[in-house]
């Protein structure tokens, strides 16, 4: 009874927790609240993609109302996986959080701090869920705005995080208005907002200006949210000055699910056999992707600061995405799903590892890793496997995404991008190597007060650094989920599996 | 119909481009961040017309059930709008709250010399790093 309604109930839960994370004034009870939301909805997350995988799509209409008119939530294979990826490091961060929001945001802002948590969360699992053009763009918002004020927070470490949001605010504001633009001329050429029926009414019109037009304005506002190359300029102040807790949670998935949204547009509503968009993946995406996976590991080898450093890399990773999408293969988009997933766990368990280090040294500048490896050597073990997976050494899942990758690649028969993939990861080697070196090769600074974090902080993290391991050393499960959503994205939306309806 | 006729018989629609173009141009160009807000308040009210200038039919009434074959105008455009207004309101909010936070912070609410203010704490940060 109640599991029909869990793909609605896995949204409204965080959403209603978070009010109630308001009305409690305590920040452990706050604490404790979010955290039941999010062990909620990673079980519900992991239940729905079970149901999808044993039985197909599931499609559930809101109030009753049926699709094309009434709002439907639609889970397929592959929004089924990013709701797993989203609730996963959602649920890891939260649990995480704890101890390392003690420190770093004022009691009294607490409960506050909780509850924007649970709305960005709520909103990101509805953007994943949601089959409803529009009604994505509103959970859209509820995550961004959200996500603005958690950028703020940071001021109360640096005063740099107030421009960073603001910054952030401008960027992604347009872009979600630039998506909303795009949607109102689908709407007009189509008269529909449901994601699945506006691609089978404009097949046909390839020819259409407005179609043409359309299709830009939704890429530039989701490439703005995803941090394409060129349109990156938010993304390195936000993630560096905002509290560790939400640069994890918001390297893990914000842009996971604006990749995933980048995804819908092309390959649900949009075909790769719409002439338009097969162009721009060849001469937009393609050289966007590799130019980002150079400039930004380029930068990233001469910041001073960790988060820094991995923000940059998080940039370079987006250029990772693109290529894999720039292919228009089946491979090449399982390649960016597998990427999806493995760079969320590990670029989130980089980021706990720097929390960590905050948490005991008050500094994440690379000058204050010095001789952690000896004083913290659990957090630095995850921050050296974190890393070595995001060089993409073997036996971790780094591996198994440039693999995929330079196999997509290859099988274009483009083997100079196949090169620069390799190329990529050397540059990653330089800048993980510098932080490497300091940890454990450059004499401590003799502050014997420095101890390992809390467990409580760390056994969340070794979650995250368990699973790099033991999916890359046995990567089946992802690429076998992968393969099938990527199969869900690319082949016909509409044919094979059939639609079990809920009420 | 061409040039200057097309553009004066779609004269909302040319009002919403004029608007979406002004606005990111403030956006953009100017430094006071009160102004950047203002800008994209212009921007985001060009797409309310241009949302509601879709869903409206010459002729057309308010779309209420009376008994007789009417002209309705979309009614789906306007519900959109709507939300995207509380969206646009809650986006401006949160903006000027975080102006009037900034300039607790730095004193200025001008963009260059914030800029110059975090170059300074950066180059500090460098040396004692």
């Amino acid at each position: 009874m109640i599991l029909q309604h869990l793909a609605i109930l896995q949204v409204m839960l965080p959403l209603l927790a978070a009010p109630l994370c308001v009305l409690s004034r305590s920040p452990l009870l706050a604490w404790g609240i979010a955290a039941l939301a999010g062990l909620f909805a990673l079980a519900g997350s992991f239940i729905l993609f079970a149901q999808v995988l044993n039985a197909g799509v599931i499609s559930y209409h809101i109030g009753n109302w049926a699709p094309p008119w009434g709002i439907e939530f639609r889970l397929d294979a592959a929004n089924s996986f990013v709701l797993v990826v989203v609730s996963l490091v959602g649920a890891v961060c939260i649990l995480y959080g704890r101890r390392s929001i003690e420190r770093e945001i004022p009691e009294d802002d607490q409960p506050l701090f909780y509850t924007m948590l649970l709305l960005c969360f709520a909103g990101m699992l509805g953007v994943t869920s949601t089959g409803d053009a529009f009604n994505l763009f509103v959970f859209l918002e509820i995550f961004s705005l959200s996500s603005y004020v958690l950028v703020a927070m940071g001021a109360e470490r640096d005063r740099r995080a107030l421009t960073a949001a603001f910054t952030y605010l401008l960027l992604g504001t347009i872009g979600a208005t630039f998506y909303v633009i795009g949607l109102g001329f689908v709407y007009a050429l189509t008269g529909t907002l449901n994601m699945a029926d506006m691609a089978v009414r404009i097949t046909g019109m390839a020819g259409s200006g407005t179609l043409r037009v359309a299709f830009a304005f939704m890429i530039i506002g989701m490439g703005l949210k995803l941090a394409i190359f060129p349109m990156h300029l938010w993304l390195p102040n936000a993630y560096a000055f905002a509290p560790s807790i939400v640069t994890a949670l918001l390297a893990g998935t914000a842009t996971k699910v604006a990749l995933y949204v980048l995804l819908r547009i092309l390959f649900t509503i949009f075909s790769p056999a719409y002439p338009f968009e097969s162009q721009t993946l060849q001469y937009l995406f393609l050289p966007l992707g590799l130019a980002g996976v150079f400039v930004a590991s380029i930068v990233a080898l001469f910041q001073q600061d960790v988060k820094r450093v991995l923000a940059w890399s998080s940039i370079a990773q987006s250029g990772y995405f693109l290529l894999g999408v720039s292919f228009a293969s089946v491979g090449g988009l399982m390649a960016s799903i597998v990427h999806l997933f493995n760079h969320a766990i590990m670029k989130s368990g980089l980021f706990l590892a720097v929390g960590c280090v905050v948490y005991r040294t008050g500094s994440c500048s690379i000058a204050s890793f010095r001789g952690l490896g000896h004083k913290m050597p659990w957090t630095m073990a995850a921050f050296v496997i974190g890393g070595l997976s995001m060089i993409g050494i073997p036996a971790t899942i780094g591996f198994t995404s440039k693999w995929y990758l330079i196999l997509a690649a290859l099988e274009r028969g483009w083997w100079p991008v196949a090169i620069a993939i390799v190329a990529g990861s050397l540059l990653a080697l330089f800048y993980f190597g510098r932080i490497i070196e300091a940890a454990y090769l450059q004499p401590s600074t003799d502050d014997s007060t420095i101890t390992e974090a809390p467990l409580s902080m760390l056994a969340p993290m070794w979650m995250l650094t368990i699973s790099c391991l033991a999916l890359g050393i046995d990567s089946e499960l992802t690429v076998s989920a992968a393969r099938a959503a990527a199969e869900a994205l690319f082949l016909d939306p509409h044919a094979g599996l059939p639609a079990h309806t809920g009420p | 119909m061409t040039g200057i006729d097309f553009i004066l018989a779609h004269y909302n629609y040319s009002a919403s481009i004029i608007l979406m173009a002004l606005g990111f141009y403030i956006v953009i160009s100017r430094g006071n961040l009160i102004k950047k807000i203002v800008g994209l308040n212009l921007f985001q009210v060009s797409v309310f017309m241009l949302y509601i200038s879709m869903g409206k039919v010459s002729g057309g009434t308010a779309p209420i059930l009376t008994g007789k074959p009417e002209l309705f105008s979309n009614p789906l455009p306007h519900v959109l709008i709507l939300t995207a207004i509380v969206v646009g309101v809650a986006t401006t909010a949160i903006g000027l709250a975080l102006i009037v936070r900034i300039k607790d912070a730095y004193g200025v609410i001008e963009e260059d010399e914030i800029l110059v203010m975090d170059r300074a704490r950066e180059q500090l940060d460098a040396r004692s790093g």
